[in-house]
């Protein structure tokens, strides 16, 4: 997880899992700390690095207790069908949790009171996929607090929400995510005129930085409170902080860049400055149990992500977030774990 | 001309207090020794009784107008004074939690927002903004009561800021606008409503003070009374036992004077404090219940249009929606604690009882509805969700028979009637209960002066005889 890394800087993602990043991940994989987010130089892309790391299997317990790693690597794909694509087949409706408020990702038109976004597009696409159609869709706007209760309960196949991988979700929650389809980091939102804050470093002594509370840009002002010296706004929801950023309460938001991005794109007059701090992958979630569906969405996610340019993928990159999140030139690269 | 005798007495006359144009100074300020002097001949003790007569009659009468006259200003205050502060205290605090539950509501029904729900909003605003204004402008209100009111008028225009950017954003479509909204609402139930309960508690803690001031027993003129009373009788038997003459009609004119000022005291003051007693346990008690009902159900209905508009997150909300209600409604909307129960026990007549029995079914209609909607919220049916607490139509094109907003509509007008009915019988019993003081201050004052009247010139007709 070096510079590169947070720069955004993504590789032609053409390449395919290849032998190559197999022998780079090995190598730098296995010296390179996870958490460290921060310091390592030009060091190869996570994506990449993490290939290799089950296979280098540098320890079963550590594997169990941080999922190998790389919570984001996932099931190689398949177009078999199992349990679960027969029982969607069967119903002849792909049911998929989806949130209401994230702007550009997941959102009511408030003209149709359609929801759509980013994330939608890649529902439809497995929907199509699975069932032949993009509208055999039956959304469902499942609350944050119930989503994954959904997932377990079989209330609803998948969750297309911008949904972060970690490991707590997969061990403790039992769910089981696609492969990553975007890359996102904490990054800073600032007012694009007069602003002082630059980045996260120096600029932001003193500066009152709002952050949702639990959140994980919580978690990484706080490890660099002492050095940077911000004062630190707590809010229950990332958009409680555009609320402080436009009436002047706040003068910088840390988030996640994908959410800020949303926010972004609510008001001209701010900006997303620095880069990202950290690496966050989103995946589709599902019960652990319907591995062929797992297997299946990634299928269709290697499909989703391939013709360059022309992708699905940058399509719908194009049309809900590149306004706003400028600059990424491909999906994030799978990574698998068997 | 009942000095004339006691004038050729006049015995000893202090020397620093000359008596102007020859007559003798008043009955208090003679010297104890000159008492003793004249209480050793009957013509001088008939003089010191008459005095003393007459000192406690007109003692009793002014103690009475003065505490007559207390009381019934304290009864006044309620119904011109406390008891309008307090209702319009009450009608601050509900029109600010109305326009909040209001803009909520409007809000859900998307980025064009109902022409109703705007000009409900709009009308509470305007009187939350003209009482304050009028509140804050009468200089009749405590310091502590003008400190809640300027704060008041502060927040409110930012509220209605914050209301303003989350229906411009909601317009586009933003969901920023919803983060807005869940702010003026946390506005207003952090900083904005508990100024306004805090300052409807200071007026209604006046209106109580009034009534405890105006149903403060008449002590002091009971006593006078009484001991006047005795006197007169006693001086009677006195007189009865020298002279053996039944009547002297004077005394007999002061005694009875003296009796109708105590016995109207009594009954005039014993029948006030009664009406005083039901203003206030079903007028001002049951209004008190019943505003508090009100605002609870404002505060439940903002909850869970917020639930909606939080999209996901919120279920503190939803919490909170829960708790209202059966604070209003008892567990589970059973009506059989809760504050609607409190006001039906309060309500004394039919009509009361009838509109607040209305709203509790009304409130267990909506609690069994809102359970539904919550039911389809969670499993992803948001658009249901909202048609079942808005109204307006399912994702399959129906209708809903009934949503939240009916029965919330319902227990709302049933309380305002409620409310409405118990301020009448508040004012009405308030009202009686002056009316029963009326004519007792002047009446009583004249008959003092009668009856002391009476007494001296029934002792002048005594001493008469001595010479």
């Amino acid at each position: 997880m070096g510079r590169e890394e947070r720069g955004w800087r993504v590789r032609g993602w053409a390449t395919v899992v290849s032998a190559a990043a197999l022998v780079a991940a090995a190598a730098a994989g296995a010296v390179l700390p996870l958490q460290d987010g921060r310091d390592g130089d030009g060091g190869p892309r996570a994506g990449t690095t993490a290939t290799g790391a089950p296979a280098a299997a540098p320890g079963k317990a550590s594997a169990d207790d941080d999922c190998g790693g790389h919570p984001e690597a996932s099931l190689r794909p398949s177009s078999a069908s199992g349990p679960a694509v027969e029982r969607i087949r069967k119903r002849g409706k792909l049911v998929i949790g989806v949130d209401q408020n994230g702007y550009r990702w997941s959102y009511r038109d408030p003209v149709s009171r359609k929801i759509v976004g980013f994330d939608i597009d890649l529902a439809k696409a497995i929907a199509k996929d699975i069932l032949g159609s993009e509208d055999a869709i039956l959304y469902k706007t499942v609350p944050t607090a119930k989503r994954f209760d959904a997932v377990n309960n079989r209330d609803v196949d998948l969750l297309v929400r911008t949904v972060s991988i970690t490991c707590e979700r997969i061990k403790e929650k039992h769910i089981a995510f696609s492969t990553a389809y975007f890359k996102a980091g904490q990054q800073l939102l600032v007012p694009r005129q007069g602003s002082a804050v630059k980045g996260f470093d120096a600029s932001v002594k003193g500066k009152r930085i709002c952050v949702a509370e639990g959140s994980t840009a919580q978690a990484e002002l706080d490890k660099e409170k002492d050095r940077l010296r911000p004062r630190v706004l707590l809010v229950a929801n990332q958009l409680d902080c555009l609320v402080m950023l436009q009436l002047g309460e706040a003068d910088a938001v840390f988030t996640d860049n994908a959410l800020a991005a949303g926010q972004a794109a609510q008001d001209p007059a701010v900006r997303l400055v620095g880069r990202p701090v950290t690496t966050e992958y989103y995946g589709v979630a599902m019960n652990e149990q319907d591995t062929d569906l797992v297997r299946r969405v990634n299928k269709v996610l290697e499909d989703y992500r391939s013709g360059g340019p022309d992708s699905h993928w940058m399509q719908a990159y194009r049309t809900w977030l590149e306004a706003d999140l400028p600059g990424i030139e491909g999906p994030p690269e799978p990574l698998y774990k068997d | 001309m009942t000095r004339t005798p006691m004038e050729t007495e006049s015995p000893t006359v202090r020397g620093d207090t000359p008596a102007p144009g020859g007559r003798r100074p008043r009955a208090w300020v003679e010297q104890p020794r000159a008492w003793r002097a004249a209480a050793t001949t009957e013509p001088g003790r008939l003089r010191i009784v008459g005095a003393l007569l007459a000192l406690l009659v007109v003692a009793f009468g002014a103690v009475t107008a003065w505490q007559i006259t207390e009381r019934s200003a304290a009864a006044d205050d309620v119904i011109h004074h406390s008891g309008p502060l307090s209702a319009r205290a009450a009608d601050i605090y509900r029109s600010l939690a109305d326009a909040d539950a209001t803009a909520a509501g409007g809000f859900l029904a998307g980025g064009d927002d109902p022409e109703q729900d705007r000009e409900r909003y709009a009308r509470d605003i305007e009187i939350a903004s003209r009482n304050i204004a009028e509140a804050a402008a009468s200089s009749e209100d405590s310091a502590q009561a003008r400190a809640r009111l300027e704060r008041l008028n502060q927040r409110l225009s930012v509220y209605t800021g914050l209301v303003e950017r989350a229906r411009a954003n909601n317009r586009q479509g933003f969901p920023v606008g919803g983060a807005y909204l869940r702010r003026a609402n946390r506005m207003m139930n952090e900083e904005i409503l508990p100024d306004a309960k805090q300052l409807w508690t200071i007026e209604t803690a006046r209106l109580g003070e009034d009534y405890e001031d105006a149903k403060a027993l008449p002590l002091a003129a009971w006593a006078l009374g009484a001991v006047g009373l005795g006197a007169l009788v006693w001086a009677q038997r006195r007189s009865y036992r020298r002279t053996h003459r039944v009547f002297n009609p004077g005394m007999v004119a002061g005694t009875v004077a003296t009796a109708v000022v105590l016995l109207w005291l009594v009954a005039g003051h014993g029948v006030a404090r009664a009406k005083l007693d039901e203003s206030y346990a079903h007028g001002a008690q049951s209004l008190q219940v019943l505003n508090e009902a009100r605002i609870q159900t404002l505060q439940a209905r903002g909850n869970e249009n917020l639930t909606l508009v939080a999209r996901g997150g919120g279920d503190a909300y939803s919490a909170a929606y829960d708790k209202q209600l059966q604070g209003l409604a008892g567990t589970d909307a059973d009506g059989r604690t809760g504050l609607l129960a409190q006001a039906l026990d309060l309500a004394d007549d039919d009509r009361g009882r009838k509109s607040i029995t209305s709203a509790m079914e009304a409130a267990k209609a909506w609690w069994g509805l809102h359970g539904e909607a919550r039911t389809k919220d969670d499993e992803g049916n948001y658009l249901d969700a909202v048609a079942q607490t808005i109204g307006g139509t399912y994702e399959d094109g129906k209708r809903p028979e009934q949503y939240t907003g009916f029965c919330f509509d319902q227990v709302d007008t049933n309380l305002e009637r409620a409310v409405a009915h118990e301020q009448q019988e508040f004012e009405r019993a308030a009202a009686d209960g002056r009316g029963a003081l009326g004519g007792l201050v002047p009446g009583a004052a004249a008959l003092a002066v009668l009856g002391a009247a009476g007494a001296v010139l029934g002792i002048g007709r005594r001493l008469s005889e001595y010479r």
